[in-house]
């Protein structure tokens, strides 16, 4: 049965296992590299996208339960060469040390500000705590997050 | 793309050797497409084997195009070595960043720097490319000068463009034209004097941040070859554990799979895709029968066992008739301290590419040390090491010896058995969690006694634990699963190493110290963790330091500061007090301060801090509210990439010294995922700072594992101050645990 996905605005239709995690199907399908391998389990956010709006892990769930829904990841989110103001704020926070959870905090941190574009700290920590990180780079995800929320009114 | 496509043997006999600029071949283009993103050796320069530290291209190349590129034998894990190590070159050349480029360790390509590991690159390969920049940068200005028949000090130099006495003008690239040059590092070329520096000392935002942002490849993990496949290992479910039975035919019906590798006990499957290898690891895990050894020491004894089973004392530091000296003291205090199994627990699994072609190993890895992988292989695969290429490339952070090494073997084994095929391995999570070695538990017992003025005169110390080095330095047994192979290896621990000692020679004046240090041979796999041993030592000895404080009466800083002689010690302590005006800090009930200082390795960089706790609901929740800390790290390269290092640090050991201790009971592991192993996240972090002391004549300082220790003690001296007693037994779960 053919399973129709769509990411960053692109429709692709697919020959696959539906019960694939959509993980899998965005590196091998799609090419992408935004999304991780962390845990498998929903335990640490590694492997979040947008998915209508919301982060959402996609390590577990199906391939086939994302159909029809707006599946954004962080490479869909510059405009060509520049930045969304929420990228530009993570690096101009330089909010990463190896980098390994930044997907994960980038698309938490933007579903929160999707929803509420000027959050306080505490709801910036309680959206950002889904996500382990191990570097110890909270304190800059949540500047970031802050930043972005103090430079912008819309995400 | 075909990464392999020059011939370094060819090259090596064709261009003899050693030279500063060439332009000899046209640029390897990499094309990528969608489905072949990812590996790009840097297209600036071909690639060519290393020769000889002492030969300036072994570190730093200038192309005739307009291009800087660094080489360094060390590796990317996150600390930002490598837009610290640009800026280093670029310094002494006058080159803008924009030019710089840089290769992390390559087997075939950078020099052998050996394990990426104790604060050591800055030191160490950035004093090797600051003398080879420098040494290229006098070499080109002597050649000009002839040219321009002038002195070299009538030049000056600025963004590549070397400028004359009479206005004469030309880049380096212009002067090198393509031509080659011979050039050794004599140590002879002058360094720039710190006064002239524009670069150094800059928070230059670090590049790879913008990639990771968009999502572009950039880990191992991302690496995608043509025709590669996806494999899992399945461990077994404890150490020891022999394979009896397994259905590997079930498996062989399952879509996708493509082979499965059953030697001894090492069990592995390899499929077209990854999830179809995920679904078949799931399928053999299931069906596989496993005879268990028990492990016999338990955690509800562990910390006796430490004691009553170690080896005999092995004395590092003597001091005669100590035991009487403190008996003879003022005022004497003893205590014991116990610190647990820590995990590293990367983010992301362990993960590695391997490929065999006709005997040739090549093997993407985010080992800390290529050169030594490339040894170990040799002694896994029995062939010459020339057979075997190691590439480094970025993992997720890895924080000390985690599964990086153990995953790139088995990539190794798996594709041995899959010829000709990139074969890429990730862990899963509960991989990394049972089979990483961890940092070692310790015990550790203080003595010690002060005089009338508060001045410490004795100081005895005892230290029992397991090694903080089972690095697979060369020796194939160090790597798990080749002790799982039906010719397995033999690991031989091979003697214990000097980090379980780390930091625990006090640096305060003390005249009569003695050390003695136990090896233990514990229940659970161990190895290096981030600061090694000093992270208990410091944890021990700064909580001791608050106790004799408190006996002396004495104010935490200025206890300290009264038996320091080291004015950067004190200067560190002298900052942290001014920085958060700890004299003037208001007293509240509610409130917990606690300090700790060290100076890492004792020959490192200077740390101090502050932890502030804060106590809510009758006493009964704790939660840390803030950390401020002071490095002095010497020289300062990057003050940014310096502060993000030391922030994470300092979250990193809250998190141990909160919440972390691995379980496990007679049959194995029981910390098998992030509920089983919680680590702090958003909500609990505390608010960090971190001030420099920037100190532009003096040499950098490693500067990583600094906070390690400090933070631990000082959360302990905090809480303690708050519950009106010491708290000596890592994590402090029962307090701080949400």
């Amino acid at each position: 049965m053919a399973l129709i996905l769509k990411i960053n605005g692109v429709e692709k239709v697919l020959d696959i296992n539906p019960q694939e995690p959509l993980l899998y199907v965005l590196r091998e399908e799609f090419g992408l590299n935004g999304s991780k391998f962390g845990c498998g389990l929903q335990q640490c956010g590694t492997c979040f996208v947008l998915a209508d709006g919301e982060a959402m892990p996609t390590c577990l769930q199906p391939c086939q339960n994302f159909q029809e829904m707006d599946i954004i990841t962080i490479e869909g989110l510059a405009d060509g060469d520049k930045l969304h103001p929420l990228q530009e704020s993570f690096f101009n926070e330089q909010a990463a040390q190896c980098g390994y959870c930044l997907n994960g905090m980038l698309i938490a941190g933007l579903a929160l500000l999707k929803k509420n574009a000027k959050p306080n700290e505490d709801e910036i920590r309680i959206a950002l705590d889904k996500v382990i990180c191990r570097c110890g780079t909270h304190s800059r995800f949540i500047r970031a997050v802050k930043k972005a929320s103090e430079t912008h009114s819309k995400f | 793309m075909d990464i392999f496509k020059t011939n370094r043997r060819d090259f090596l006999k064709n261009t003899g050797h050693l030279i500063i600029g060439f332009n000899l071949f046209p640029f390897s283009s990499c094309s990528t497409t969608e489905n072949e993103v990812s590996y790009n050796t840097y297209d600036g320069i071909p690639e060519r084997a290393h020769i000889n530290r002492d030969l300036i291209d072994s570190w730093i190349r200038l192309d005739a195009e307009g291009h800087l590129t660094v080489l360094t034998g060390k590796q990317e894990l996150g600390q930002g070595i490598r837009t610290t190590l640009m800026q280093i070159a670029a310094e002494e050349l006058d080159i803008e960043m924009e030019k710089c480029h840089i290769i992390n360790g390559d087997t075939g390509q950078t020099a052998n720097e050996g394990y990426t590991a104790g604060s050591n690159s800055v030191e160490g390969s950035g004093k090797a490319i600051r003398e080879a920049a420098a040494e290229a940068r006098d070499f080109l200005l002597n050649i000009i000068a002839s040219n321009w028949n002038t002195e070299k000090s009538h030049l000056t130099v600025k963004n590549g463009v070397i400028t004359g006495p009479n206005g004469q003008e030309s880049s380096y690239w212009e002067l090198l034209d393509g031509t080659y040059y011979e050039a050794k590092i004599s140590g002879n070329a002058p360094i720039k004097s710190p006064k002239d520096h524009s670069l150094i000392g800059q928070a230059i935002p670090r590049e790879d941040i913008k990639k990771l942002v968009k999502g572009e490849a950039h880990f191992v993990h991302d690496l995608r070859l043509p025709g590669m496949v996806h494999a899992r290992v399945i461990h077994p479910p404890a150490y020891g554990a022999k394979l009896k039975n397994v259905d590997l035919q079930t498996v062989h019906e399952m879509p996708g799979v493509l082979k499965t590798i059953r030697d001894g006990s090492f069990l592995a499957v390899i499929a077209t895709r990854e999830f179809q290898a995920i679904n078949a690891w799931q399928q053999l895990k299931e069906s596989a029968e496993w005879e268990l050894t028990e492990i016999k020491v338990l955690p509800k004894n562990l910390f006796e066992d430490l004691k009553q089973n170690a080896q005999a004392a092995q004395v590092i530091e003597d001091s005669p008739g100590i035991i009487q000296k403190i008996n003879q003291s003022s005022k004497k205090h003893k205590a014991t301290y116990l610190r647990p199994y820590h995990m590293h627990g990367s983010t992301g699994p362990s993960c590695a590419v391997a490929q065999w072609e006709s005997g040739q190993l090549t093997v993407w890895s985010p080992t800390q040390g290529v050169y030594p992988l490339q040894a170990t292989l040799s002694d896994l695969f029995d062939i010459e090491k020339e057979n075997i290429r190691c590439i480094g490339m970025p993992g997720s952070g890895c924080y000390g010896h985690n599964g990086a090494d153990d995953v790139s073997a088995e990539a190794a084994l798996i594709a041995k058995h899959y010829p000709d095929a990139p074969v890429r391995l990730q862990w899963m999570r509960e991989d990394e969690h049972m089979w990483e070695p961890y940092g070692s538990a310790m015990r550790i017992e203080l003595q010690a006694g002060i005089d009338s003025q508060g001045l410490i005169t004795t100081w005895d110390t005892h230290i029992w634990s397991d090694t903080h080095s089972t690095r697979p330095n060369g020796n194939a047994g160090h790597y798990i699963s080749a002790r799982h192979l039906e010719n397995s290896f033999e690991f031989k621990k091979g003697g214990f190493s000097g980090g379980s000692y780390r930091n625990a020679t006090p640096l305060y004046n003390i005249s009569s110290k003695r050390l003695q240090l136990y090896n233990y041979d514990g229940p659970l796999r161990t190895s290096a963790l981030r600061g090694l041993g000093a992270y208990g030592n410091i944890f021990a000895l700064e909580s001791f330091m608050d106790e004799l404080a408190n006996l002396a009466d004495e104010d935490p800083i200025e206890f300290r500061k009264n038996n320091l002689d080291d004015p950067r010690a004190i200067a560190v302590l002298d900052k942290l007090a001014k920085e958060t005006d700890y004299h003037n800090r208001i007293q509240q009930s509610n409130t917990g301060y606690g300090i700790a200082f060290a100076k890492y390795k004792n020959s490192a960089a200077y740390f101090a801090v502050l932890a502030e706790v804060e106590v809510h609901h009758e006493k009964k929740e704790f939660h840390l509210r803030r950390l401020t800390g002071v490095i002095d790290a010497g020289q300062c390269i990057n003050p940014d990439g310096l502060i993000n290092q030391t922030e994470g640090g300092m979250i990193q050991s809250a998190s141990w010294t909160l919440l972390e201790e691995v379980r496990y009971d007679e049959r194995g592991i029981l910390s098998k995922d992030w509920n089983s192993y919680p680590i702090l996240r958003t909500k609990q972090t505390p608010e960090v700072k971190v001030h420099v002391i920037n100190r532009p004549e003096e040499k950098p300082l490693g500067a990583g594992e600094a906070a390690q220790g400090p933070v631990a003690a000082a959360i302990i001296n905090a809480l303690s101050s708050l519950l009106g007693k010491r708290v000596y037994k890592l994590p402090l779960r029962e307090y701080f645990e949400v």
